[in-house]
């Protein structure tokens, strides 16, 4: 037989019809379903007479819009909003599907949710309405982001029509220097291949450097697989995996588990197996990264200055000049010349305990320079729980840090949680597009710790510098 | 879902590469339960004031581009959030077909579920069509996806590659639900069949 990609696997075993042109039924293990792109799929459900086909498969969360100050027992202001988190209260009650609503310690950011409550599992396949799905490809799951239309399909057939994408495979050799996270491996990827660079692929991540990585390190690298264009990131499952996913409340239990890992052991690709494309990095070169621009592709270590549109080629000269003039930067500044007015760490991608911690640990018994504004927003309740236990929130309101409730937050402010124009942020998101955190608003991308090490000095700032002062 | 033939009209170039999904429609208008009336919407930063008013500069706001039917864009378009809310806006609007060297792979799929025709072109004659539809409303673009053909205003035909599959339901405007429940039988003996070899999912 002939050697397999890891994607080829999980894609070979759910293939529930494959049409002569190669157009396949794919099956989806699990469906994720959050308020903003679920309303318009469940009325289409009710037009048309139809079920909910899996309901037991299919898990709703409220994110995007809820608020996360810590009032919000008192109600959704934004009438639009609530509208949206009625709208899912009312549909996963109607339809019979698992949900965590506002007021549950469970609720949190999907993404956050699916794997905290051991929903995603290695070699399943996992869709939401929401891009960062990409994010549950950590785990060996095929995981990606559909829209409004897919979602009511899969709603309605558990299917998902699609053709299959071509393999790629991403290797990050060695181990990472001191103050080199997760978040800077997956940034210095996009900032090579750039944002198209993955489009039409599977993108598989590997090499010692992966390895090392925490699931919530693998997480924040699959995360942004959909940053780079391509379809879904991918790791292969390994202890590590079968370490967090055992005992959580989804997860199979006794002799179910022993099938289900005896299963997840096959799931690697094999010796010999062929991709498409191929990119190695090596650990050592990365170094802690931030963005300058409003793609995630403009991305250059923190020790660089702000570049010249005349360094570019093609569209993207304009791009730049055009990034440039809203990110309000002149070329040739050092990055770490830049001053900031807010912080935000939070979201899918860095929403995580770990991330928690990593802040934590640069926060400790420090202060945030005067005037700034800062805030944490973990990823779900249960996150935040833990971090009061751990110690870390009182770190955090300590330096002056607002100490939030669960959501997305000022990742793309959908609530009141927004940046003000010209506000330049340090953010520990995903996306610097013009205007994502608000109108306006300058967004610099980094890890956890680059972002604490940011509210301390008042600019962009390398971690390592700061550790050693 | 509506068909997809064949199409003449105005095409306003986009040069801008990389044109993501929050430009497309920033996430203020996502909080709508409908898929209607979002063409107001459209590019609402790079098109209106703070005020409200319209910036005179953006292409869709000039008065020949106000009938805009066909968009031609630079590479990576509709990159960024899966939010179908993009090519509903577009479709809103009025604009039947978007021509660029690339796409993105969500917002690529979405248009297709909304017989709106994405058309890949390699970036040469992209930039051919982009100083076409320069010339304004007198510059019309045709579409024929019957035959995937591309025609510039001064006659020049250029080929496009689509889906067979794609192209089908595009032009006979089907329902992919529908026509997956026809293949019924081929999902329940999967599900049969994974019950027994996966039985924890
Ligand atoms: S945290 Fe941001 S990227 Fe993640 S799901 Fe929420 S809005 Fe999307």
């Amino acid at each position: 037989m002939s050697s397999k990609t890891l994607y080829d696997k999980i894609w070979n075993d759910h293939v529930a019809h494959e049409a002569d042109d190669g157009t396949c039924l794919l099956y989806i293990d699990r469906h994720l379903v959050h308020e903003v792109t679920s309303p318009q799929a469940f009325e289409g459900l009710r037009v048309a007479g139809r079920s909910v086909h899996a309901p037991d498969k299919t898990i709703a969360v409220p994110d995007h819009n809820v608020p996360t100050t810590l009032d919000r027992q008192k109600g959704i202001d934004n009438e639009e909003s609530r509208i949206q988190v009625e709208a899912l209260d009312k549909n996963a009650e109607d339809f019979g599907i698992h949900y965590y609503p506002v007021d549950d310690i469970r609720q949190g950011i999907v993404h956050i949710v699916g794997p905290e409550q051991g929903w995603t599992l290695p070699g399943m396949t996992v869709v939401c309405g929401d891009s960062h799905t990409a994010t549950h490809g950590a785990f060996g799951a095929l995981a990606h982001g559909i829209g409004t239309s897919e979602v009511e399909h899969v709603l309605a057939t558990q299917t998902l029509i699609q053709k299959k994408s071509k393999n790629m495979k991403v290797e990050i050799t060695g181990k990472l220097k001191a103050g080199v996270t997760a978040k800077d491996i997956t940034l210095t990827v996009i900032g090579q291949t750039g944002t198209a660079g993955g489009t039409g692929y599977v993108i598989e991540y590997c090499g010692e450097a992966i390895k090392s990585l925490s699931m919530e390190g693998r997480m924040t690298v699959c995360n942004m697989a959909i940053e780079g264009g391509a379809r879904a990131g991918l790791i292969a499952p390994d202890e590590k995996t079968f370490e967090y996913c055992k005992g959580r409340p989804h997860a199979p239990k006794g002799a179910a588990w022993e099938t289900a890992e005896l299963y997840w052991k096959t799931l690697f690709s094999d010796e010999g197996a062929v991709f498409d494309k191929v990119l190695t990095i090596k650990g050592e070169d990365i170094a802690p990264v931030v963005t300058w621009g409003t793609s995630p592709e403009d991305v250059l270590p923190v020790t660089s200055t702000v570049p010249r549109p005349e360094d570019f080629d093609g569209g993207k000269v304009e791009a730049v000049k055009r990034s440039l003039e809203y990110m309000g930067l002149t070329p040739g500044m050092l990055l770490s010349e830049v001053k900031i007015d807010t912080v935000f760490i939070g979201s899918c991608t860095n929403g995580r305990i770990e991330d928690l911690r990593a802040a934590a640990a640069v926060l400790r018994g420090k202060k945030v320079k005067d005037g700034l504004r800062c805030m944490i927003v973990p990823g779900s309740g249960l996150v935040r729980a833990q971090a009061e236990e751990e110690g870390l929130a009182e770190i955090f309101i300590d330096a002056g840090f607002e100490w939030r409730l669960a959501g997305c937050s000022m990742c793309l402010a959908m609530n009141p949680d927004q940046l003000s124009p010209g506000e330049r942020c340090a953010a520990t998101s995903n996306r610097n597009f013009e205007g994502r955190q608000g109108r306006g608003g300058r967004t610099h991308l980094m890890s956890p710790a680059m972002a604490a090490a940011a509210s301390l000095t008042g600019y962009l700032t390398d971690i390592r510098k700061l550790k050693h002062s | 879902m509506e068909k997809f033939n064949s199409l003449t009209g105005v095409a306003a170039p986009l040069p801008l590469i990389n044109t993501d999904t929050d430009m497309i429609i920033p996430k203020q208008f996502l909080k709508t339960i409908k898929r209607t009336g979002l063409g107001v919407n459209l590019f609402s930063e790079m098109r209106y004031e703070d005020d409200g008013s319209e910036k005179p500069d953006f292409i869709l706001n000039q008065p020949a581009y106000r009938d805009t039917e066909v968009l031609v864009a630079g590479e990576n378009f509709g990159c960024g959030s899966s939010r179908e809310h993009a090519p509903w806006a577009i479709n809103d609007f009025g604009i039947k077909c978007i021509i660029a060297p690339s796409f993105a792979d969500i917002f690529y799929n979405n248009c297709f579920k909304n017989g709106i025709l994405p058309i890949v072109l390699p970036p040469e004659e992209v930039d051919a069509l982009m100083k076409d539809a320069e010339k304004g409303s007198n510059a019309r673009i045709s579409i024929d996806l019957e035959t995937q053909t591309v025609t510039s205003s001064d006659g020049v035909v250029f080929n496009f590659k689509v889906d067979p599959f794609r192209k089908h339901c595009l032009m006979n405007g089907l329902d992919d639900i529908d026509l997956t429940l026809e293949k019924e039988t081929s999902i329940q003996s999967f599900e049969q069949q994974a019950a027994i070899s996966r039985p924890w999912v």
